[in-house]
């Protein structure tokens, strides 16, 4: 059918920031990362996301200003192009194909005209050895270009972008491997090689790890796995070498850099300090805390900011003093998400497991980490081989009033500590504030949590392997007006001393469901009373003891009296909770089933045969919605659905279970995926090419309140502007223009009827006007203002012609500044109305 | 960046009596003191007037104390016999009291001799006290019956004698003046009107009644006799409203505290209940040497005074609210004030660039030496005096954190013999404290595995290793015990209720254990049933029961030392 295209499977952000060392520009004005398949640009002073620069198809694995122009960057990936863009206007100048997979990009001053990159040794990709090419760029002035000359420079480098390093100027290379370190001289054309033992007497590991060249003088900074930081020198002969060793770190080093003037020397590791060496001298600086552990440095060309990129997907700019300026976080993913995902209720973002000992929120609709939530508070410590607390269970109230999160440690002599934290929404803070927490709340493990569904109900229900199930209450404490309100244990429940696998509430919160192993019991939470025990039916299986119920759900709206269950051996059951009966059971290995909050779907994920099927169902009808079969290699374990802003109006059948939430899922290997539908990502695309490239400024409020107006005058000059430039989208109406024309036409509606519809979409509409008019009568008062800040808007637009003329766009230049012109001198008249009413009326 | 977080001192719940207001109110009173009457002290009545002295009934005297004295201002010693019920009239000049030999005495509170000598009643009178009109005085006898007598002319005006025992007790209605109630051993308790001769209203409280009493609106009426207190609605025809048997033995007598909202009951079991007029909750409770045998409350419950049966009367004034400050402040001398407002009242001017200060977090020692990883040194900080008896919790907080840094054993280690005994000494101390009984025990472990080699070279700490393991098995065997009766009462419970309800209480009773453990939340259940405290022991067991497996062989080798040696 036509219809299965309809719904992609698509990986939506959190890609990783830190898989290669972000790069400072020359004004140290931005920094560029690789993220995923693209790469970002952000605002160094405000944290923002500027531009991303999307092109590539495969992973991007290196990045470098192009030595000729400060405002283009080189990105190589693993797809085998080298991209320049114009990082300032997100612009894609030149694709060079080389055609092999590429690990890593050097750009050298000297070699002008020169590439180098880190290829397989072998065209085939599984090829475990690398090597060092020079690509001479082509002087052709194509889009695409195809690049035949390669010279290999150096063979058996490791791929890893830190390991190979220019010295003076690019006067050699410096390349480890292993034990070994090779240092090619571009002169001499030579290689030297210098040997390590894999380790001394006190059973050092000697192998290396990072490489930096000291920009002025001959002298190699090298990393080494047991921490220590070797300085070679005189290394232009085989003899005589020399080397001095400093060392602090207790684990391996993983990120050296020499700053650009050769002064310092940074260092990183696992212990997540920053080290600044004073070159030729004893003294060091430490940066401690930085939250994890240090994967790459980098230095700005100026030397004024540092940027660290750190395993938790985290790049935090520091000024030269030493003072974190900046951290830009992306999503946060560990080894395993331990707590489900879950949707906060009051911002709809996404929370789940971030550094260690935290919750994090990001926010679905900007890729965006919001905040931090630090449950464990405790000092971290960076040490392998310590167990930490972690978050294993979150829950939120459905009013998004309260939090409740249970931590666990359990160390090798088996002793578990666990922890039950309840935390109110605080409104003038903004975030979430402790209020209760119980120190083992169970003697065992828990395995699930709730709260309840009814709004007014403040009710919490944890399970644990202790054999009870615990309802938590929130009660005023009468007598003791110092502690306020707290939460206190109200109810602990067992059956037949089972273990309690999980809970779940009715819609309503009226009926309570707790699984004990294989049996479903329900109950109610007003009277604690066991209304009903459900049994599984009997089936062909190993007998009842070893399956026990997997998920546990309850349909939802005017589904809410079917109840559903999955258990471990391959059983999906539906009760129907009025007639205590079962309406309906299938086999099929789900491993997770989830419920959509806002319509009566259920999404169960299912596993066969090493891959995932998606089926979505309604509890009342045994005709699955959607299925699709192989949504992702292994096992899924964690989704959610996510409410969206605006519902989507799709009439297919098969899309409309998407309508009003997402379907959000993490795989095997920690990617987040979601389904689009086709519509959806026509939207998308047109929103992003009616993205208007701005300059320097980031999306931030301010820019919001101010740049309001600028936005006003910048769309006006489209009507004129239309002639020469492109053609535009049209105004408006383009989603009707589309629907009109991609709609059969023996289901459309009359001609007469849709006629004025069709021409008032093509319209465009003239609202300035009127305003300029009225604005003159006040342009008297609010001259001086005006004219300070139209000196300031002016800036910008001045000198941005003059960048434009570096890049290949000449034509088009002063045809808009002389239209932007006019529109200036109307919007002086225009825009600033706003201000002059705001001063008026404040006093 | 993110700043170094301090050692998390977990809140642990607070056992024993709660604090609640009424507790703060109730336990605001200097120390007691006592003064040694001649014999029990059967009424206390304070004067209306200020400076609300107090008479006291006691032997053959009625003493008047001064709110602030311990000597008697005044002394009435012209009895025969036993004094009974001393009362001041509500103007606070005349006093009337019976006695043993049957004879009603009106005395001024300015003269020595009595005013009025009324004779009627053929045994002991118990009770007396005036009519709210001023005029007329109430007896009531051993003889069963009550007289009203007219004192301008001294005469008996009627005598009741609806009562079939002796009356004990009585008390007359502020309101009307002609309106009393008595309560007698005939175990009944009347509401007579002066205007007729026959009582209004009767009462059967079912035991012998020890006293009466009128809330100040008069609708309801409070007798006490047995182990019962029991309120009646006046208005709605002496209808019973509660039945409170809170004292194990008779209680004597009854108080209101000032505001009305709170009730005072006295018992022979030498408890003093303090009531919530609104709930009839107990709130508060006093303990006292002797039994009770009266008790009063000076207005606005500056003095409480307590009159008991060994002739000792405790006098407890409460705290005025000023001498509070002066007592903290004797505490630790502060820095001086101008040290905290050094440059902050300047004030800045107009040019002036503001630069705000980061706020500098204060770490403790033990922190701080935490952040600097000396593991060593912040065991001893937490093992000085201060820490140790004041706030162990801090002390075994640090010694988890330490655990959980992996770095227990270091700090532990290399310890001198000095050290190491405050170390055992604090394990002693608080091993067995069911809050720290986890972590302690993994100490006490690492210990005997450090120290195993050195083990007899010390006289002082081989002595309390093997006080530290006494200690641990007499718990265990204690916790053996306990176990077993929590077994002995499932078994109670599964066969006294019916199967549903088996599910459901017991639940509740695991649920307030449960809680006890938990955290710093309160209990939801204010009374812990015994098998709720056998499951809170019984959580240490496990671990308690490793520590005796290690042990035998820790003992073993100490033989196999000194028998080196």
């Amino acid at each position: 059918m036509v219809e299965q295209a309809e719904i992609r499977v698509v990986r939506c952000g959190g890609s990783k920031i830190n898989y290669r060392e972000a790069i400072i520009t020359f004004d140290s004005k931005f920094l560029l990362c690789a993220s995923g398949d693209s790469v970002k640009v952000y605002s160094t002073s405000t944290e923002e996301c500027v531009h991303i620069l999307e092109g590539h198809t495969d992973l991007v694995s290196g990045l470098a200003f192009n030595p000729a122009n400060h405002l283009q960057v080189y990105s190589c990936s693993l797809d085998g192009t080298i991209r320049l863009w114009d990082y300032t206007d997100g612009i894609l100048i030149k694709t060079l194909v080389i055609g092999y997979k590429i690990l890593a990009l050097y750009v050298e001053k000297k070699h002008e005209g020169v590439l180098f990159v880190i290829v397989p040794m072998a065209s085939d990709t599984d090829s475990e050895t690398f090597q060092l090419v020079a690509v001479h760029l082509p002087k052709s002035a194509g889009q695409e270009v195809e690049v035949r000359e390669l010279s290999s420079v150096l063979t058996e480098v490791r791929p890893s972008p830190g390991a190979t390093s220019f010295g003076r100027g690019g006067e050699y290379i410096a390349t480890a491997n292993g034990l070994q370190l090779s240092v090619y001289f571009f002169k001499k054309q030579r290689t030297y090689r210098f040997f390590l033992k894999a380790s001394d007497k006190k059973g050092a590991k000697n192998a290396f790890t990072c490489v930096s060249c000291h920009p002025k003088e001959d002298c190699i900074a090298t990393g080494h796995q047991d921490g220590k930081i070797r300085l070679w020198r005189n290394f232009n002969q085989k003899k005589e070498y020399t080397y001095t060793t400093q060392h602090w770190h207790h684990n391996a080093v993983s990120a050296l850099s020499f700053t650009p003037e050769g002064m310092n020397l940074l260092s990183g590791g696992i212990e997540s300090v920053l080290v600044l060496w004073r070159y030729g001298a004893e003294s060091k600086d430490l940066l401690p805390r930085l939250g994890s552990a240090i994967e790459h440095i980098s230095v700005s060309p100026d030397g004024s900011l540092f940027c660290t990129s750190h395993r938790d997907n985290k790049i935090t700019v520091i000024n030269s003093n030493l003072k974190v300026s900046a951290v830009i976080q992306g999503l946060v993913k560990g080894e395993d998400v331990r707590t489900d995902l879950i949707i906060d209720p009051r911002t709809k973002s996404l929370v789940l497991n971030g550094k260690p000992g935290h919750l994090q929120f990001y926010s679905l609709h900007h890729d965006k980490q919001l905040y931090n939530l630090d449950i464990v508070q405790q000092e971290y410590i960076h040490q392998s081989g310590l167990e930490q607390f972690d978050v294993v269970k979150a829950a939120f109230h459905s009013r998004g009033t309260w939090l409740a999160t249970i931590e666990e440690r359990r160390e090798r002599t088996a002793e578990l500590e666990t922890g039950l934290k309840l935390w109110a929404y605080d409104e003038q803070t903004q975030s979430f504030v402790l209020n209760t927490s119980v120190s083992s709340p169970h003697e065992d493990r828990i395995t699930a949590m709730c709260f309840s569904t009814d709004e007014e109900a403040t009710l919490l229900v944890t399970a644990g392997k202790d054999g009870h199930f615990k309802a938590w209450q929130l009660a005023e404490d009468w007598e003791t007006h110092r502690d306020g309100i707290s939460w206190s244990c109200d109810f602990v429940g067992s059956y037949h001393h089972l273990r309690p696998t999980n809970c779940c509430f009715s819609a309503d919160g009226s009926l309570l469901a707790v699984s004990f192993q294989e049996i479903v019991t329900v109950w109610s939470p007003d009277s604690w009373e066991l209304l009903l025990t459900l049994c599984q039916p009997p089936g062909g299986h190993q007998g009842l003891a070893g399956n026990p119920v997997r998920d546990l759900c309850f349909g939802r709206l005017s589904c809410s009296k079917y109840l559903l269950g999955t258990t471990s051996n391959t059983l999906l059951c539906c009760w129907d909770i009025l007639t205590c009966s079962l309406k309906w059971s299938t086999s099929m290995d789900v491993t997770l089933l989830q419920a959509d909050p806002l319509s009566e779907n259920m999404a169960a994920f299912c596993s066969t045969l090493g891959t995932t099927d998606l089926f979505v169902f309604k509890p009342s009808e045994p005709r699955p919605l959607y299925s699709q079969k192989a949504v992702c290699p292994g096992k899924v374990h964690r989704a959610v659905f996510a409410p969206r802003e605006a519902a989507l109006e799709s009439c297919e059948e098969r899309a409309q279970w998407l309508n009003r939430s997402q379907l959000y899922f993490m795989t095997e290997h920690m990617d987040l995926m979601t389904f689009n539908t086709k519509s959806e990502e026509d939207k998308m695309m047109a929103s992003s090419q009616q993205l208007v490239i701005d300059d320097s400024v980031a999306m931030t409020p301010f820019y919001l309140l101010l740049g309001k107006h600028r936005q006003l005058q910048q769309e006006k000059p489209n009507p004129q502007a239309t002639q020469m430039t492109q053609r535009v989208q049209l105004p408006q109406g383009s989603s009707a223009i589309r629907e009109l024309l991609h709609t059969p036409a023996h289901v459309l509606p009359s001609a007469s009827v849709l006629c004025t519809m069709f021409v008032n979409s093509l319209l465009i509409s003239n609202t300035g006007v009127r305003e300029g008019s009225e604005a003159k009568e006040e342009e008297m008062v609010s001259e001086p203002e005006e004219d300070a800040n139209s000196e300031e808007e002016t800036n910008p637009r001045d000198c941005q012609p003059a960048r434009v003329n570096e890049s290949c766009t000449e034509e088009a230049v002063p045809t808009i500044s002389r239209a932007q012109e006019r529109q200036l001198r109307t919007a002086r008249k225009t825009d600033y109305s706003w201000l002059s009413r705001s001063l008026f009326s404040s006093p | 960046m993110a700043s170094f977080k301090p050692t998390r001192i977990p809140a642990y719940p607070k056992l024993g009596e709660k604090v609640t207001q009424d507790t703060l109110y109730w336990k605001n009173y200097k120390t007691p003191i006592q003064i040694k009457e001649f014999g029990a002290v059967s009424a206390i009545d304070v004067s209306p007037l200020s400076p609300y002295n107090y008479a006291v009934t006691a032997s053959t005297r009625i003493h008047i104390y001064g709110p602030y004295s311990q000597e008697p201002v005044k002394t009435f010693t012209r009895f025969k016999d036993t004094a009974y019920s001393g009362r001041f009239r509500s103007d606070g000049k005349l006093l009337v009291a019976g006695s043993e030999d049957s004879v009603v005495r009106l005395f001024d509170i300015g003269g020595r001799v009595a005013l009025r000598m009324l004779r009627g009643h053929s045994k002991a009178v118990h009770f007396t006290d005036f009519t709210s009109d001023r005029f007329r005085i109430i007896s009531a006898s051993d003889d069963s019956t009550c007289r009203l007598w007219d004192i301008p002319n001294s005469v008996e005006l009627t005598s009741f004698s609806e009562h079939t025992d002796y009356v004990r007790c009585g008390t007359t209605s502020k309101l009307n003046p002609d309106l009393f109630v008595t309560g007698s051993y005939d175990h009944t308790v009347k509401v007579f009107d002066a205007r007729t001769d026959k009582s209004v209203m009767s009462m059967d409280h079912s035991q012998p009644v020890e006293s009466v009493l009128l809330f100040p609106s008069e609708g309801l009426l409070v007798s006490a006799g047995g182990r019962y207190v029991k309120v009646w609605d006046l208005l709605k025809g002496g209808r019973a409203l509660v039945s409170l048997k809170n004292h194990h033995k008779t209680v004597t007598c009854l108080c209101l505290s000032s505001s009305g909202q709170r009730l005072l009951s006295g018992s022979l079991d030498r408890h003093v209940k303090v009531y919530n007029t609104a709930t009839y909750k107990v709130v508060h409770n006093f303990d006292y040497a002797a039994s009770i045998l009266s008790v009063a409350l000076a207005p606005e419950d500056t003095t409480l005074v307590v009159g008991m049966a060994n002739g000792v009367l405790s006098v407890k004034h409460r705290k005025s609210p000023e001498e509070k400050p002066e007592a903290s402040s004797k505490k630790r001398r502060r820095p001086a004030y101008r040290v905290f407002v050094k440059g902050r009242n300047y004030a800045p001017k107009q040019e002036d660039f503001l630069v705000s200060k980061p706020v500098r977090t204060h770490l403790e020692m033990y922190d701080k030496q935490l952040k600097s990883f000396q593991v060593s040194k912040a065991l001893d900080t937490v093992l000085e005096p201060r820490i140790r008896r004041h706030t162990p919790e801090v002390t075994v907080a640090v010694m988890q954190e330490l655990n959980r840094r992996g770095t227990l054993k270091n700090a532990l280690a290399g310890r001198d013999e000095k050290s190491l005994t405050v170390l055992l000494s604090f394990l002693i101390g608080h091993v067995v404290d069911p809050r720290f009984t986890q972590v302690l025990v993994n100490v006490a472990e690492m210990i005997l595995d450090i120290y195993v080699q050195v083990v007899g070279r010390s006289a002082l700490v081989d002595k309390q290793i093997v006080r530290l393991q006494e200690l641990i098995e007499r718990e265990i065997d204690l916790e053996q015990e306990l176990v077993e009766v929590l077994g002995m009462l499932d078994t109670l419970f599964a066969t006294m209720t019916t199967k549903k309800e088996v599910a459901t209480q017991e639940s509740r009773a695991n649920g307030g254990g449960s809680n006890w453990g938990a955290g710093p939340e309160p209990e939801p259940s204010g009374l812990l049933t015994p098998s709720v405290q056998v499951l809170h022991r019984n959580r240490c067991q496990p671990v308690l029961g490793f520590l005796r497996v290690t042990f035998p062989d820790y003992c073993h080798k100490k033989k196999v030392q000194s028998g080196d040696q």
